[in-house]
Formats: C-alpha cells, sequence, structure tokens
C-alpha cells in the first residue's frame, strides 16, 4: 500500500545531484590561490558563503566555494559555479539568482533566499578581484543589493515599494517583507535605504 | 540502502502491531455510538472501556477524559475555556505559559495575545527546564491559567510540573500540563502532579493519528472549542471516531503496563548514541539534560558547530536514518528552533541542531548503524562549511 505513493525528494533531482556531488568545492589543504574573495551572509542567519576565484583576461578561468546552509545553499552555490566559470567579469557581475535557480529545475519559494547569496558572494569576489588590482567597478550600482541577509531584502525591493506608497516607515518595512526580523543587524541600513528613496522621490 | 533506521518517534511514532490488530478487530464496528440501537451502543461499550483506559494510564478520573482530535485541539480547547472565562468577565484575566510549549500552546498564546489578551512566557534555564523563580514572581491573583508541559519535545527537558502546579495553586489559578511527549516515556499522574487540565496525543505513543485527549479534572471549568452535536457531555462534538478511540485505548494499556522496561530500554539507547557520538565526532553539544531525572529517555539533541541542520538531515537521510532538525531552513521560516533558543543556545547552535529520538521499535544496532554513518557526514558537512572548527 505505501508503495503506491511516490516520495519526491525535498528538492529537485539536480538539486539533490549538486548536494550529492558538490562542483568546485574549496577542499581543504588544497592549492587554490585566489585572485578575488567574497563572503556574504552569517551563520547567525544560517546561511554563510565564500567564493574565490581565479581570473584571466577579464574571465573567470576558476572558482572554488564554501557554505555553511542548507542543502539548497550547498546545491545553488556548487551550480553558480559551474555557470561562473568561463563567464566574463561583466556576465558573472550580472548573474541573477533566477538564472541559478532555473539552472537547478527550481527552488520552493522559502528556499529562494540561498540562491541569492550564491550570486551575491562571487560579485564580493568579484569586486574583491578588483579592488586588489585597483581597478574602477564599471558594475556597481547595476545590480540590486541585499540589505537584510535574513530575509533576502534588496534596496531595488525597498525602492519599489516605497515608490507605490506601501512602505513609509521601518514598521512597514518590516510588515511588507519581514525585513530585520532576522539576526536585526541591518536596521540601521534599512532605515539609511528607506529615507534615502523617501528623499529622492520626494515623500 | 543498507539499513532504515527511524530516529524520529517525538515527531510520530509508528503504530504498535498490537495497535493495529486491535483496530482491525473492530472493523465491523461502525455505529454511531451516540445512537441507542445495538449497533451503537457496542460502539460505545468500545469507548468507554477506552476512556477507562487513559484514565487508569494518567491516574485520572474517567469522567474527565475528553476525547478530541489530538493534543494540539486539546490545547487549543484549554486557552478556549480560559478566553470564555475572560470574556464573561472574571476577575482573573492573565494567562503565563513557558516559553518552550509546543507550538500548539505557544501560537495559541500569541494568537490571544494578539486579540488583546494578556499573555506571559515564563523563561527557562540552560537545559530548557522552567525557572520556577520566575513563575513565583510572575503570578498573582489576576491569573486565570498557567501551563507547562510535562517534557519538551525538541530537547527532551523534563518539566518541574509538580512545582510549577503549586504555584498556580497558591494563587488560585488553574495548571494545565500538555502531557504529549511525556506520555508513554514518563509515568505520568494528574493526580501527583495535581494538574486541572492534561492534554495528550494517540500517535506519539503507538496509537493512531488524529486522536487525543483533554483531561480534565472533574469540577475544574469547561466549555466546547469545537461546537455542534452533544457528544462528550456537549463538550466536544462531532461523531466518535470509534476506530482511532479504541486504538488510542489499546496503545494506552501498552503503555502503562510496559512503561518501566521501555524507559529504560530507551534511555540506554540514547546514552549509547550520546556517548558514540561524544567519543566519535569533535566539537559537538548536547542540548538539554543527560541527568535520567531531567530527561525523557529516548530523546537526544546534538549541536554540531559549523554544520548546518538540514544538510546533517538529508544526508542522513539518503543513508536511511530519520531524524529531525532545529535549523530554520528545516521549519519554513528563517528563524531557528525557540526553544533551544529560549534555553539560550547561541543561533548558530541551533541552526546545527539534530533531534534523535528513539522509540518502541528501535534497537542498539540502530544505534551501531549512526555511529557508523554520521561521523563521516559531520566531516563532510564541515568541510564544506565556511567556519572551521
Amino acid at each position: 500500500m505505501a508503495d503506491s505513493f511516490m516520495a519526491q525528494w525535498v528538492y529537485t533531482d539536480t538539486v539533490k545531484d549538486h548536494f550529492m556531488n558538490p562542483r568546485n568545492l574549496w577542499k581543504d589543504g588544497e592549492a587554490f590561490d585566489p585572485d578575488g574573495v567574497g563572503e556574504v551572509g552569517s551563520l547567525a542567519c544560517g546561511d554563510q558563503m565564500r567564493v574565490g576565484i581565479k581570473v584571466s583576461d577579464g574571465r573567470i578561468s576558476d572558482l572554488r566555494w564554501l557554505t555553511y546552509g542548507c542543502a539548497s545553499a550547498i546545491a545553488s552555490t556548487s551550480m553558480m559555479s559551474e555557470m561562473a566559470i568561463g563567464m566574463t567579469l561583466e556576465e558573472a557581475y550580472h548573474l541573477t539568482p533566477s538564472m541559478i535557480t532555473d539552472a537547478l529545475g527550481g527552488l520552493p519559494e522559502h528556499k529562494f533566499h540561498c540562491s541569492v547569496l550564491g550570486d551575491k558572494a562571487l560579485r564580493a569576489a568579484i569586486d574583491d578581484y578588483l579592488q586588489r588590482n585597483g581597478m574602477e567597478n564599471p558594475y556597481k550600482g547595476t545590480t540590486a543589493k541585499i540589505i537584510c541577509e535574513c530575509k533576502g531584502v534588496t534596496d531595488h525591493m525597498i525602492e519599489d515599494l516605497v515608490k507605490s506608497g506601501k512602505v513609509r516607515t521601518f514598521e512597514d518595512l518590516q510588515r511588507e517583507t519581514g525585513a530585520a526580523t532576522g539576526c536585526g543587524k541591518c536596521r540601521e541600513r534599512l532605515l539609511e535605504e528607506i529615507n534615502e528613496c523617501l528623499h529622492i522621490y520626494g515623500l | 540502502m543498507e539499513r532504515y533506521v527511524y530516529l524520529d518517534n517525538n515527531g510520530t511514532t509508528r503504530m504498535a502491531d498490537e495497535v493495529i490488530s486491535f483496530i482491525h478487530g473492530y472493523d465491523g464496528l461502525y455505529g454511531n455510538a451516540s445512537s441507542m440501537h445495538t449497533l451503537g451502543r457496542q460502539a460505545a461499550a468500545g469507548i468507554e472501556w477506552a476512556r477507562k483506559e487513559i484514565a487508569l494510564l494518567i491516574d485520572g478520573d474517567e469522567d474527565g477524559v475528553i476525547f478530541t482530535s489530538g493534543a494540539t485541539e486539546s490545547n487549543n480547547t484549554v486557552f478556549s475555556i480560559f478566553r470564555d472565562r475572560i470574556d464573561s468577565g472574571s476577575e482573573r484575566k492573565r494567562i503565563i505559559i513557558s516559553s518552550v510549549e509546543h507550538p500548539a500552546s505557544i501560537e495559541t498564546a500569541k494568537y490571544l495575545g494578539k486579540m488583546g489578551y494578556d499573555v506571559s512566557f515564563c523563561p527557562v534555564d540552560s537545559i530548557g527546564r522552567l525557572r520556577l523563580d520566575e513563575l513565583e514572581r510572575m503570578v498573582d491573583d489576576s491569573v486565570a491559567l498557567v501551563s507547562v508541559m510535562t517534557g519538551n519535545n525538541e530537547t527532551g527537558t523534563i518539566q518541574p510540573v509538580k512545582e510549577a502546579a503549586a504555584i498556580a495553586h497558591r494563587c488560585g489559578a488553574y495548571f494545565h500540563t500538555d502531557a504529549t511527549q511525556a506520555i508513554g516515556k514518563i509515568a505520568v499522574s494528574v493526580k501527583d502532579i495535581d494538574a486541572d487540565y492534561l492534554s495528550l496525543s494517540g500517535h506519539k505513543f503507538y496509537g493512531p493519528k488524529g486522536i487525543g485527549v483533554l483531561y480534565a479534572r472533574p469540577g475544574v471549568p469547561v466549555s466546547p472549542f469545537v461546537h455542534g452535536g452533544h457528544q462528550e457531555k456537549g463538550l466536544r462534538a462531532g461523531t466518535y471516531n470509534n476506530q482511532a478511540i479504541y486504538g488510542l485505548g489499546k496503545a494506552a494499556e501498552l503503555a502503562r503496563t510496559g512503561l518501566e522496561e521501555e524507559h529504560r530500554r530507551l534511555w540506554q539507547m540514547r546514552e549509547a548514541l550520546r556517548k558514540g557520538i561524544e567519543e566519535s565526532i569533535p566539537d559537538v553539544i548536547v542540548n538539554g539534560s543527560n541527568d535520567e531525572r531531567l530527561c525523557l529517555p529516548g530523546t537526544l539533541n546534538v549541536s554540531f558547530p559549523s554544520a548546518e541542520g538540514e544538510s546533517i538531515l538529508l544526508y542522513l537521510d539518503l543513508e536511511g536514518i530519520e531524524v529531525s532538525t532545529g535549523s530554520a531552513c528545516a521549519t519554513g521560516s528563517l528563524e531557528p528552533s525557540y526553544v533551544l533558543l529560549a534555553s539560550g543556545l547561541d543561533v548558530e547552535l541551533a541552526h546545527g541542531s539534530i533531534r534523535f529520538s528513539f522509540g518502541r521499535y528501535n534497537t542498539m544496532e540502530d544505534v551501531a548503524y549512526v555511529l557508523e554513518k554520521l561521523p563521516p557526514i559531520i566531516s563532510r558537512v564541515r568541510a564544506m562549511s565556511t567556519r572551521k572548527v
């Protein structure tokens, strides 16, 4: 009787594959000398990622990563690493969470946050590479930035909510997005962001 | 898959073989137990037998046993009774519960708080045990109800319910205990605790799901939460679920008769696993207490620093081992276990917590299998982690 119910795994087969066989993992003691390193998230939030990149001829030639997090966070970082290797820095900088989740065959809605951190860590590594080499960052400001890591709330989201009139105060933002209800350390930055948007749009 | 090891018995249990065959013995007894005809009266006799078994199990009066759909409904009913009393103008308007109650109580209490009722949460110590000094400080003659669980589902920590009941009664409040996790693991007596209300669920001690009990000591305030027909003296409407109630009665009988031996066996497996983990895996933290008098015998809650709980759970699952975690990722929210946080555990350690809960069908071979599979999984997850231990 029980055999007649087919249990699906928690995530897609692609997620399972990357979870069981993570690609480009930064192995302990491995001789990998990165040109740039980025780290985002926190252990308190339950997700933290570190990405190291090698860059040659303006392309990501190699990448290693470490992730503290759930299966979808591990799979997202693993998938991100496969996608990013070979990309130009510009392409890699514009890798979006939905590109990663699409490649994984989708993630449950409440797990979207995990993939958000993957591409953010990659961008942080590129930022670090550019800074180390004293290069201008031509991509900065062209992508959304996460302010509340725990709830995956970005500057673009805040901007849209303020513009649409749904958010005027910090409390409004918390109600709409749950921002700063995790570790809470983003509170100040959220306030700044709200005030900046209110200012920009003359509200 | 080499072996299948179910270690999530605090989540739910497999129905005992004795319960299944007992239920099937009454497959044809479909009569409505409220009916006057023969089939109805036979069905009702089975229900009264089960009521007696429940009363024996918890050392209470048959008259106090109200069948419900489970402890969630039982807990909701208790809060509803006191909500009714407050709405009717009672002078006692405050409700106090422990900060580590099951969501069936915590969320109900929070909901009441949102609706404007005066609800407070009594803190616990570092093993998750109720702070009696705090409770003492919190109570006064405006308190209507104090609710403290008998044993915690996540850590297994046994609560000082007898002392808490005495504090509640001294200030004239009623006392409720959610004994869902304790039943079938330790002896629970409503008389010894001096509890006015007690909740339990059949599926936590090898009975069917969807059936449970609210015990309301004869004479305490009662009012229905589910309105409708006159079943259970008008206190819980809805046609009797005959077979589930018979199964619950059988599970109660099994729990009552084999308790001491089962307690010894569960504690032996729990301790073998704890010692094995501590010997084979560096940097582990056991949450709750290792004192047999303070911990439900089958529960072991361990945090693995630098390793996240959902990953551990899923790697274990791929090896056929089923456990649960306090990690946020597994709860569907972004917050890890509030029970562990209330006990003062670091957020990261709550994310990395795994609960192993033993039951009737586990053996020492299961412990050996977990001790073979778990250490390499923890090493693997830690090797992937941004934080090194």
